[in-house]
Formats: structure tokens, C-alpha cells, sequence
């Protein structure tokens, strides 16, 4: 085997968390069962690493079946990366032939390859008609780098593709090309959304995520569907403003509904407005070029901070749309001019 | 527009209410629940209200001590707080009123400066406590000569490092 393809394996393989190595590696489904059975799993990490290596060695393990043992790796740790969203477009009108998947990848890697002459692709299938897709970019006179590759899932029965971040940028427009052209699509566009959660994002973009999955009975009187704030059972302490409070459950119900919201970290608002100002005068109220300023919003869970927002008494309900429009519109970057 | 007045109902026998204003409903639920758990000689009620003016109610007792909480990391509480106090009468003041502030622990999380609301205590003349229901320890802030009701001793047993 190539020094640097064991050296690929080797590193792809360390980066395994220990607990999960038997699990991840049945998923690659490339050594088989017996095989596995002959490496004992008990002993130093660096130990079962090596033996790891010397296993696919003697398998003939390619540089493509390191590629698809590092999008396992990434399909189990999603979350490391941050994903972007792309939407693909037609031409109005226009005949779509039914989707094959093999001419789509023989496609695109066609050409990616007629462009870069180095440059590392490989393919796997997912459910739901999606495909995982790793591209290592090189360059005309260099070999691809293995280890800043870009990930992107591509869901076959839509428009939609997810890439991961990369620092590497040159290459998207041609990414975007490749994905477009092998798709049978006209036009790819950025969307305004990005996350983490990859799972989130689908959802939201699906338009997924407003589905309950308890049955919606809509005789139960609403405090018992309370948003966490626990019913008072002491006697003594009354609530003046109950009516006001249930005002605001409601209000936050019916933006919010009852399902588990989609998980994005942060909302982030480009404001170029004009400085607008009650008092009359002031240094900020006479410019004419607009105030240029970023508010961005950072939560572990932002759609579920904004959803408690109103019912623990710090924002008034209902909320701004622009912030709950946050799902709707599938957007978490806004940029915000005077009409 | 309807004002709370100290005096305008008759005593319960042997009850004191106490009505706590705070936007933050959590906050309100967690102190009333620890005065609850304090022996207390009356027989005490503790009514919970985001804002002033109250809802008209004939059934509600006559209050005893209304206790302004404002978290020091919203600007919003504080300010409805300052709203609120336009709707109680001149005299519960004397010795009626008293003001919690939550929230100075956390230094970098403040966005109303403590002064301010020492100086709010300063002009309505009444107590004002520095507490961190998240942490169990207690500043009381300064303003002598204030009445000591029995709700109001509870309010500072609770934090047990706590002096006046």
C-alpha cells in the first residue's frame, strides 16, 4: 500500500473515538465480520490502530475505501462541521427526465476531473434518495489534500444539496457547477441558512419540522400544555396577571406550535438603515448614509431560547417576525435596508 | 386609572399578603415558594404580578408589602418596574414598599448599573436588597429607617450569609 494512503488510514482511523470504533466500522462494511473478529479491541489505542492498517493492507484497501471510512466518520459526527444550504433551480417549463443516480456521479466526477487534473471523489448512498459525496481538491501540480476534504449531501428527489464549510472557497463556484450540471439543473444558489445541525436544517427546509407526534387533542385545557412552568399547587400565592399569562402561552402556541423546534445556533441580523431618532437633533440623526450594524442572536438552541422568551417574562409576546420568521422562510441571515 | 392604596380595605385577621412585581415570572415563583417555607406569626399570602396596575378584584385582601424585583441583566424589567411604581399611592411608601435587585453577581451579564437602582430606592425611600437567587448569598443595601414586617424578615432568612 502507498506510504500516504497508510498514513490516511492511520489518522482516519485514530480520529475514532474508541466507543465508537466497532460500531463505525461495521458501518464501512469493508472488513468483514472474522476479520474484525482477529483485532483485539481491548488493548492501546496506537496498538489496535496498527493493527487496524496492517488488516486493510492485507485487504488492498484503495485510497477510495479510506475516502468512504472518512464520510462514515463524518456521517456519525456531523455536527463538527457547519453546513451550508444550496437550492438548485430549472428552467420554467422544462422536461425532467427521471433521476439516475449512477450518470449523476459519473457525471459529476467528470467534470470535476476535466477541471482539476488532482482531485480525490467518492460516493455513498444514503436513505432517502441522498448521496454522500467527499471531494479532496488539488491542483494542477499538486496531489489532492485528504485532509480538508468537502463534504456535500446531495438529496436526489430535490432541489436542496448541503456542503460542509471549507476554508478552501475557490473551489464552490466549481463545485456548484459540477453539482448543477450532473443534476440536470439550470441555476444554484446560496440560501441564507447554516448550522450545525445538518438533521435541523433538513428539516427546515423540508418543511419537516412542524409535525407532532402525539396525538393533538385539542380539548385539553391549554395550561396543561403549559411550556414547562410548572402548575402552582401551593394555595397561597396567587397569580394577579393569569389571563395576561395565558394570553402569552397561546400568542407563543400558535407561533411556535407544539412540535420540538429545528435546532440552529445563531440568527444573525446585517442592519443598513438610517439612524432614526425620537429626539430631534442629535449627531447620529443627520447622516445620510445608512448605520451599518451586525446583531447577531447565539443560543445552544436558538428557536427553542426564543420560544421561552415570552413566557418567562423577558420579551413581550408576540415576538418580532423577524425573529420567528426564522423557520418559515429558512433563513438565518437576514440583511435588513430602508424600503 | 386605578391606584393600590395602603389603607383603603380592612386587615385580614391575622393574614399578611404580600404582592411581589417582577416581569420574570420564574424569578417571582422561586422567592414566593422560599417565604412560604419561613415560619411566619400571620397566616401569609404572596400574590404574583408581572406589572401595576393589578386587574380589578373585590376578592383580593388587602396588601401589606409590595416587594419591586428587578433583574440587573434587563433593562425591560427595570423598566417596567418604574412604570409600575406610578400606580401606588404616596403613602405605602412609608414603610410598605420595599425593592429587590438580582443579578449583581454576575458582573459581565449586568446591563442596569447598580446605582440605578439604588438611587430608584434612594427616591421612593424605601429598602432595597441586593440578592442572587441562583447563588445562595445576599448584599443587603443600604436604607435605615424602615418598617421590619414579619414577610420582610422572611425576604432576608432566607440567605442565610446574609446581614442587615
Amino acid at each position: 500500500m502507498d506510504e500516504t494512503v497508510a498514513e490516511f488510514f492511520k489518522r482516519t482511523i485514530l480520529k475514532i473515538p474508541m466507543a465508537e470504533m466497532m460500531t463505525i466500522l461495521k458501518a464501512w462494511d469493508f472488513l468483514s465480520e472474522n476479520q474484525l473478529q482477529t483485532v483485539n479491541f481491548r488493548q492501546r489505542k496506537e496498538s489496535l490502530v496498527q493493527d487496524l492498517v496492517l488488516l486493510c493492507e492485507k485487504k488492498r484497501a484503495s485510497l477510495n475505501d479510506a475516502a468512504i471510512l472518512d464520510i462514515v466518520y463524518t456521517q456519525f459526527h456531523r455536527h463538527q462541521k457547519v453546513w451550508d444550504v444550496f437550492r438548485m433551480s430549472r428552467e420554467p417549463g422544462e422536461d425532467i427526465d427521471l433521476f439516475d443516480m449512477e450518470q449523476f456521479k459519473r457525471s459529476f466526477k467528470k467534470i470535476l476531473q476535466r477541471a482539476l487534473k488532482n482531485v480525490t471523489i467518492s460516493f455513498r448512498d444514503a436513505e432517502e434518495n441522498a448521496v454522500w459525496i467527499r471531494i479532496a481538491w488539488g491542483s494542477q501540480y499538486r496531489k489532492p489534500n485528504q485532509y480538508r476534504p468537502v463534504y456535500v449531501v446531495y438529496y436526489s428527489q430535490t432541489p436542496y444539496a448541503f456542503t460542509s464549510s471549507s476554508q478552501l472557497r475557490s473551489n464552490i463556484p466549481l463545485l456548484g457547477q459540477a453539482l448543477t450540471i450532473a443534476s440536470k439543473h439550470h441555476q444554484i444558489m446560496k440560501m441564507d441558512l447554516r448550522s450545525r445541525y445538518l438533521d435541523s436544517l433538513k428539516a427546515i427546509v423540508f418543511k419537516q419540522y412542524n409535525q407532532t407526534f402525539e396525538t393533538h387533542n385539542s380539548t385539553t385545557p391549554l395550561h396543561e400544555r403549559s411550556l414547562g412552568l410548572d402548575i402552582n399547587m401551593d394555595s397561597r400565592i396567587i397569580h394577579e396577571n393569569r389571563i395576561e399569562k395565558e394570553r402569552v402561552q397561546r400568542v407563543t402556541q400558535e407561533t411556535f406550535g407544539y412540535y420540538p423546534q429545528p435546532r440552529l445556533e445563531f440568527a444573525q441580523y446585517k442592519l443598513e438603515t438610517k439612524f432614526k431618532s425620537d429626539l430631534n437633533g442629535g449627531i447620529l440623526a443627520e447622516r445620510e448614509e445608512p448605520l451599518r450594524c451586525l446583531i447577531k442572536f447565539s443560543s445552544p438552541h436558538l428557536l427553542e431560547a426564543l420560544k421561552a422568551l415570552a413566557p418567562a417574562g423577558i420579551a413581550d409576546a408576540p415576538l418580532s417576525p423577524l425573529l420567528t420568521c426564522i423557520p418559515n422562510k429558512g433563513m438565518n441571515y437576514f440583511k435588513i435596508r430602508d424600503k | 386609572m386605578s391606584v393600590l392604596r395602603p389603607l383603603d380595605k380592612l386587615p385580614g385577621l391575622n393574614t399578611a399578603t404580600i404582592l411581589l412585581v417582577g416581569t420574570e415570572d420564574a424569578l417571582l415563583q422561586q422567592l414566593a415558594d422560599a417565604m412560604l417555607k419561613e415560619d411566619c406569626a400571620s397566616e401569609l399570602k404572596v400574590h404574583l404580578a408581572k406589572s401595576l396596575p393589578l386587574p380589578s378584584s373585590v376578592t383580593r385582601p388587602r396588601i401589606d408589602l409590595i416587594m419591586f424585583v428587578v433583574n440587573l441583566h434587563s433593562k425591560y424589567s427595570l423598566r417596567n418596574v418604574e412604570e409600575s411604581l406610578h400606580h401606588v399611592d404616596a403613602t405605602f411608601f412609608l414603610g410598605k414598599v420595599g425593592f429587590l435587585a438580582t443579578g449583581a453577581g454576575r458582573e459581565s451579564h449586568c446591563s442596569v448599573h447598580r446605582n440605578t437602582v439604588v438611587k430608584l430606592a434612594h427616591t421612593y425611600r424605601s429598602p432595597l436588597l441586593f440578592c442572587d437567587l441562583e447563588v445562595a448569598q445576599c448584599f443587603v443595601g443600604l436604607s435605615p429607617g424602615c418598617g421590619h414586617g414579619t414577610a420582610y424578615q422572611a425576604t432576608l432568612r432566607q440567605h442565610p450569609t446574609c446581614h442587615s
